[in-house]
């Protein structure tokens, strides 16, 4: 072996170790890159949510510190086998998520379907549907309170002028009422969102698909539950899950038009969580709801999860 | 007769169920500027009046001084800027990871901020509160200005990943050949392609700290310092309610949400259309 040769392959050698610190250092980039979105999460996100678990198996009462301290499950048996409110809230949650998620599929879709059709003014007509998806919760309560309103709310008006009732009704005051009253302004609200995920969707269905069904004769009927449904069943099924956990965990209207009331009839577990947070002080009792509140929610999206995969096979 | 029947077929599948949920949509915007421009007196009158027979701007000046709706707007835009400013930063950078590294950890993280969207909102409000109050927080912009933060970072940065993809990753390498260093080609190439996606970005997170309630409630107990949310709700929980007022201070409350919608919409529509299909 020549000196020369030696000198060559060592600089080629040292080369590659230059190589070798270039894609070391980038490789570095990425996680420089995530780094701050990372500390953020982790600090604000994940570790409130572990503080939770364990103020769960505390007694935790800002008004009473006296007592601070290990509970074991006292919080949860309490919320089982004393708690006069749980199953209520609980009971109400479902109602709650069924009939709004439901219906906002429902109109949602009809929305989507009628917007997606070609007419004059579309994206104008498309801009002022979507307007009450920028609408805040508290906001849709004050516009919902002054139309439900019994002294000047233009609903009794409404309905007194079509003679379906015959006296103005504080229909937010009423046990038999609030409810629906509730969920016709939350509807108001959500419509949006599924109308603008299930348009997305839409129009990224081929044209040749509704054809082919036209040629054999499908009626406009058949053609939706055999082209567009099938096509939009991701979607769907995606945008529901999401929704759902996000109307069990909506209380932004059920706090502002109703408090929970009257006689709890509007008090979802949410909304009892989120009043015992914001009135009460017993913060320990609060973190056991919410870790079983948590629960509710972890079991659900496991099993939709499960179900749809299961379908599709 | 066929096109008869074509047009009485498209009234019957198209305007009319479009008209009736239009109305729906657009019915309550429209009593509650009714209700803003009218008298305070004629507000409970009978019959009611369905367009002011004496318009007025007084229910917005008595909102916007006496009730102290420019504080809560100025709140407002305090949070609202402050949180869009670091959420952009923080979704462009982890954003650019996702879609141009490939890196170990990458599935991790993206599970992580996955995990995120299934945290309830309503678990976070205990522990925040003590997490702020004993950083000495409490009605402090910064604490909602962070949790926002941290809220939006993850389906942001879904997004803005989507949008940067849409980059092609050839134009920047050659910006490169022709002589750029990384940071050129990232400000003159890829930066102006992504501007409509960073402003769409933005529009979103603007929307949702201007609209947050429970959490601003939580975390703010002094009047001079809530935010718009906190200030209707205040309003609306008093004994004995300003309608006028209320309805001026729910307009305020609303121009700025929309007329950002409006500017953002079609971006904002494919890009949550992309983030959920996929």
């Amino acid at each position: 072996m020549s000196l020369s040769q030696g000198v060559t392959e060592t600089a080629i050698n040292s080369k590659k170790t230059v190589n070798r610190k270039k894609i070391k250092k980038d490789k570095w980039v990425p996680y420089l890159f995530i780094l701050p979105s990372f500390l953020i999460i982790l600090g604000f996100l994940f570790y409130p949510i572990a503080t939770v678990f364990y103020y769960s198996v505390q007694h935790y009462d800002v008004s009473a510190p006296y007592y601070n301290g290990f509970a074991g499950l006292e919080n949860f048996k309490e919320i089982f086998t004393t708690d006069k409110m749980f199953i209520p809230s609980l009971i109400n949650s479902l109602k709650w998520v069924v009939s709004e998620v439901g219906l906002q599929l429902v109109f949602g879709m009809i929305l989507a379907l009628l917007l997606n059709q070609t007419f004059k003014f579309r994206g104008l007509v498309r801009a002022a549907a979507f307007i009450p998806w920028a609408v805040s919760g508290v906001l849709a309560s004050t516009m919902w309170s002054l139309m439900f309103n019994e002294h000047m709310g233009v609903l009794n008006d409404l309905l007194m002028k079509m003679g379906i009732i015959n006296e103005p009704q504080a229909f937010l005051a009423n046990t038999s009422t609030a409810f629906t009253a509730v969920i016709i302004a939350e509807l108001w609200r959500g419509i949006p969102f599924f109308a603008i995920t299930l348009l997305a969707s839409l129009s990224s269905i081929p044209d040749e698909l509704y054809e082919a069904a036209r040629v054999d004769g499908a009626s406009r009927w058949k053609s939706f539950i055999f082209v567009t449904l099938p096509q939009l069943k991701n979607t769907i099924v995606l945008t529901t899950l999401l929704r759902v956990v996000w109307e069990f965990n909506n209380v932004d209207l059920l706090f502002n038009l109703t408090g929970g009331g009257p006689a709890h009839s509007t008090t979802t577990l949410t909304m009892y969580i989120a009043d015992l947070a914001v009135h009460g002080s017993n913060f320990g009792y609060g973190s056991a709801l919410t870790v079983v509140s948590f629960g509710i929610l972890l079991v659900f999206a496991i099993l939709y999860l499960k179900l749809s995969r299961y379908e599709k096979e | 007769m066929f096109t008869v029947n074509k047009k009485v077929d498209k009234i019957l599948t198209l305007y009319l169920p479009l008209t009736m949920l239009l109305s729906f949509t657009i019915f309550p915007i429209y009593w509650t500027l009714n209700t803003a421009f009218k008298p305070e007196g004629d507000i409970v009158k009978r019959p009611l009046q369905y367009m002011p027979v004496n318009p007025t701007t007084e229910n917005f000046v008595a909102a916007w001084t006496n009730v102290g709706f420019a504080t809560f707007f100025k709140n407002s835009l305090i949070v609202g800027v402050f949180t869009v400013i670091a959420v952009l930063i923080c979704s462009t950078l982890s954003g650019y990871a996702l879609s141009r590294y490939q890196f170990k950890g990458k599935r991790s993280f993206m599970l992580m901020l996955l995990c995120t969207q299934f945290i309830p909102r309503a678990m976070m409000i205990i522990p925040l509160f003590v997490i702020f109050k004993n950083l000495g927080l409490i009605s402090n912009p910064l604490s909602l200005i962070i949790t926002y933060t941290a809220i939006e970072i993850p389906f942001t940065t879904i997004l803005m990943s989507g949008f940067i993809s849409n980059v092609p990753k050839e134009l920047e390498e050659a910006a490169m050949i022709d002589g750029c260093t990384k940071l050129q080609s990232l400000r003159h190439v890829v930066f102006p392609l992504l501007l409509p996606g960073i402003v769409a970005t933005g529009v979103f997170t603007f929307i949702y700290t201007w609209n947050e309630f429970l959490i601003a409630l939580m975390l703010t107990n002094q009047q001079s310092k809530f935010t718009l949310p906190v200030g209707l709700s205040t309003m609306m929980g008093e004994f004995s309610i300003n309608y006028g007022a209320l309805a001026a201070g729910s307009v305020i409350a609303l121009i700025p949400a929309v007329i950002l919608f409006a500017y953002a919409q079609k971006h904002l529509v494919n890009g949550m259309g992309g983030a959920v299909k996929g």
